[in-house]
């Protein structure tokens, strides 16, 4: 009886130590994103083709002129477990872009992009100084910006979705500044990105609405964070399957050693 | 059970040969084979069997991490990022060695709390204890530079921070020399990343002394009673061996639950950002695992008498960690067991839960209000806060060991011992009393 | 011994044994990872293909790109070089092979750049052999098909496998 006391004390510690998360407590003036059914939560959630390839479109057509993504290339638009795009689909993405080189008399030119380069945008250098100039600070980069804020891609869906609160009464709005309760703080320096109609989807019966906008690119920014999110997953199942099956037998054949020792 | 005598026999004439020069076999025979343990070993016992495996899974997983890391402050969050999506199962061996980290951790708590629990600590067993509290020590060491590599906000404000406490004891010219430069920068992270892959291999090496130190004076057990004879023990395969493949299997299964569907659930989100040495994430925190210490630094918010605030923080942390060093000597109890310890027994579950609350308190921002009871000129809310639950905390983890544990080997009645390992059992089995002897004393020997 | 003690044993025996072959099977499998992290990278991957514009390239020029990380030249030969080098009998080769099997269209000549004797770099150099190349280490001969005519080398340079996209787009790889 005891040993079970112990055992479960222990392994209470054991569970309430990890359990101590940072953020728990965390100070933080932002209202809490509201949670998404998002087709890649869970077990075995995936990623949504089309919505990746909706999301793709807003980021080009919208994000893309601010903000960077400098860690995904091209040829990750055509990997599994991602949007999923042919490869001819992809390479003509890619040739959409021109990609700044030195040509051979050494002065600066450009060419077209291929499957291997990464996403170019906010890497001229006068576009950093406009951007700076403009906001204050560089929009941040957003290969990793669902997993770099707490409440991922809620968060983000949150944010863009957010600009249409009133201003409470007591907060002041500087210039260049905008409302969004979801941002820590209240104010932040981007305007609202996104209105109605703006992005034209070739896909029937989809809205579009901020709303579903915001959505699609959330998903595809949280592939574009976890691109290997799928693969994980089914690795993991199988994985963990197989290891309960091991250990079943590890565990029977424990008992079978010690059945002749009182202990 | 001294280690003195062998129960290896060299079965032919090359093992023979070979026994007269390298007894190396008859070591793996006595030491992994044959070796006499108590039979009422529980769980908790096999966390130096787990530890070892985490060694082992850092190791591997590290070895071949290093093979794409580029230890550049320029390169390095973006290399680290190239593992994660580029190279061939990267994300996997990165998700196991970041993890591996945290569940090495939850291992090595149980196994001190184990120790502290059956006093596995007392004569003859000091060595050994205090080769695991530098192993603690060193682990903690290599767990903080691996946490600079990846080069994030996190990485760089907690080099910041660690280094910065560790001047405010040794002085300027100390953190200037262990920089490398004026602050944290390139330099620095290229010499963490060598000592991050070397530290590993002085934990393994200290490791070895203390399993030899183990063997030399034989395992403790949950009656803290020496074992009388062979009806006492067992050999370590492989009745043990068992044990422990089926424990860390179901180790495993916890490990790759976090590993495969929540890989950042013990980290950070500025984990994930870049780091930027204009600008400090808005509350840095030390992993978990690092949080009582932390909370501990942060509790000491007052002066006394020549010692300021902030060296008091620092001599305080690391007089946490010290102090674990000299427990052999605190604990004036001739019974090592709680099990015999009544109010020892209380005192220890106390200790875990202030540990596990002085954790926690460790990762909350410094100034959180638990129980509000006004406000300030400003508005602010005031009242209990993580700073008064960590004076708390921290004033019990020091009373434990210079006040309980001292006065409670005076005052405390323990109760009746059993007579013997094997009585012990069989009284725990209760009908079981009446077996054989012969069941017990001669357990069947599979090898 | 009893029946039901043999029955025992077996079972036991076959309960090690399976548990033993199943953890086995495991840490082969877990291994994978290990191994194939060696492998080329994702990135290292798509790298592996090169496309040359042929367009800027005029006759008698030759241009140098990389290709996995080999220098790997592209020649638009003259009539008369390609009248040259098919001139050669096969009898006269170290590693006989015509010029039609290394080329596929004769204008163009595609070759890794790499002596096949010790690896170093061999130039463009009239000396050994009109229009044809010398390894300056050890003065290996090739000819402006790339075949080794005298010196050290073994073999001919090798021709990485190509293909024409277009008339003037070939895809190394």
């Amino acid at each position: 009886m005891r040993k079970i006391v112990l055992a479960s004390a222990l392994a209470l510690a054991a569970a309430a130590m990890p359990g101590a998360m940072p953020g728990a407590l965390a100070a933080s003036t932002a209202a809490h994103p509201e949670a998404i059914d998002w087709s890649f939560n869970g077990v075995f959630g995936t990623f949504d083709r089309n919505q990746l390839k909706r999301g793709f479109q807003v980021y080009k057509e919208v994000c893309a002129s601010c903000h960077g993504l400098h860690l995904i290339a091209y040829r990750n638009l055509k990997d599994p477990g991602g949007p999923e795009f042919t490869e001819a689909e992809a390479k003509a993405l890619a040739a959409e872009v021109e990609i700044p080189i030195l040509d051979e008399a050494g002065q600066p030119a450009t060419r077209k992009g291929t499957l291997a380069d990464r996403f170019p945008y906010q890497s001229q250098p006068d576009q950093k100084a406009t951007l700076k100039s403009a906001y204050g600070l560089m929009p941040p980069d957003l290969s990793l910006i669902a997993k770099a804020r707490e409440g991922g891609a809620d968060y983000i869906h949150a944010l863009l979705t957010g600009y249409d609160h009133e201003v409470p009464e007591g907060v002041t709005v500087p210039e260049g500044g905008n409302y969004n309760p979801y941002f820590p703080g209240g104010i932040i320096a981007m305007p609202k990105p996104m209105s109605d109609d703006q992005v034209e989807y070739a896909e029937a019966g989809v809205p579009r609405t901020v709303e579903q906008y915001s959505r699609d690119v959330s998903a595809f920014l949280m592939w574009a964070a976890e691109p290997k999110m799928e693969a994980r997953k089914r690795i993991g199942f199988g994985a963990i399957l197989f290891l309960g099956i091991l250990t079943g037998l590890l565990f029977l054949s424990y008992r079978r050693v010690w059945r002749n020792v009182d202990h | 059970m001294a280690s003195g005598h062998s129960t290896y026999t060299p079965s032919n004439g090359l093992t023979r040969w070979l026994d007269a020069r390298l007894p190396i076999l008859r070591f793996a025979n006595d030491n992994l084979l044959s070796f006499p343990t108590p039979k009422n070993l529980n769980y908790a016992y096999t966390f130096g069997a787990i530890l070892f495996y985490c060694l082992v899974v850092q190791i591997v997983t590290g070895i071949v991490l290093a093979m794409h890391f580029v230890p550049n402050s320029a390169l390095a969050f973006n290399s680290v990022e190239y593992i994660m999506r580029d190279v061939n199962y990267g994300w996997l061996l990165r998700y196991i060695h970041m993890n591996g980290a945290s569940f090495f951790f939850i291992a090595v708590y149980v196994h001190i709390f184990r120790g502290l629990y059956y006093g596995s600590y007392k004569d003859p067993r000091e060595v050994l204890w205090i080769l695991g509290v530098l192993i603690f020590l060193v682990m903690m060491a290599t767990a903080f530079l691996g946490y600079t590599l990846p080069w994030s906000q996190m990485s760089l404000w907690g080099a910041n921070v660690i280094t910065n406490l560790l001047g405010a004891l040794l002085g300027t010219d100390f953190t200037q020399w262990l920089w490398g430069g004026y602050s944290v920068d390139n330099p620095t992270l290229q010499r963490f990343f060598s000592l991050h892959y070397l530290l590993p291999f002085v934990i393994l090496g200290i490791s070895v002394l203390h399993v030899w130190a183990l063997h030399h004076v034989g395992n403790n057990n949950p009656t803290g009673i020496d074992p009388k004879g062979p009806q006492d023990t067992v050999p370590l395969m492989p009745y043990y061996t068992a044990k422990y493949y089926f424990v860390i299997a179901l180790f495993t299964i916890a490990f790759a639950a976090v590993v495969f569907y929540a890989p950042n659930l013990f980290g950070h989100v500025d984990h994930y950002v870049e780091a930027d040495p204009l600008k400090t994430p808005a509350h840095i925190a030390p992993e978990w695992y690092l949080g009582a210490f932390y909370a501990m630094l942060r509790a000491m918010d007052f002066n006394i008498l020549f010692l300021d605030s902030k060296l008091l923080g620092v001599l305080t942390m690391l007089g946490a960690i010290a102090i674990l060093f000299i427990v052999p000597w605190l604990d004036t109890s001739k019974v090592r067991s709680a099990r015999y310890r009544p109010v020892y027994w209380w005192c220890f579950w106390i200790f875990v839960v202030n540990y596990a609350i002085l954790s926690w308190a460790g990762l909350q921002p410094a100034g959180s209000v638990l129980l509000q009871t006004g406000v300030d000129a400003d508005g602010a809310a005031t009242g209990f806060n993580i700073t008064h639950l960590s004076q708390i905390g921290t004033a019990y983890y020091f009373a434990f060991f210079i006040i309980i544990m001292p006065l409670l080997g005076l005052f405390e009645t323990p109760r009746a011992l059993p007579e013997s390992i094997a009585k012990a059992v069989l009284a725990k089995k209760g009908g079981a009393a009446g077996a054989p002897a012969g069941a017990a004393a001669a357990p069947e020997s599979r090898v | 011994m009893s029946a039901q003690q043999h029955d025992d044993a077996t079972r036991r025996d076959f309960l090690y044994v399976f548990s033993g072959t199943a953890a086995a099977a495991g840490v082969a499998v877990t291994a994978w990872p290990f191994i194939d992290q060696m492998n080329p990278s994702a990135a290292t991957q798509a790298l592996a293909t090169t496309e040359v514009d042929l367009a800027p390239i005029q006759p008698g020029q030759q241009i140098t790109v990389m290709w996995q990380g080999k220098p790997t030249w592209v020649r638009r030969r003259t009539p008369e070089e390609v009248e040259q080098v098919r001139a050669i009998p096969n009898a006269k080769l170290k590693d006989p092979q015509a010029d039609q099997e290394r080329v596929q269209k004769a204008e163009w000549l595609v070759v890794i750049g790499i002596c096949t004797h010790l690896g170093c770099i061999p130039n463009r150099d009239n000396v050994g052999q009109p229009g044809g190349y010398l390894c300056a280490c050890h003065g290996s001969v090739y000819d402006a098909s790339g075949r080794i005519l005298s010196g050290p080398a073994p073999l001919n340079l090798p021709v990485p496998p190509y293909k024409f996209v277009s008339d003037t787009l070939i895809s190394i790889g």
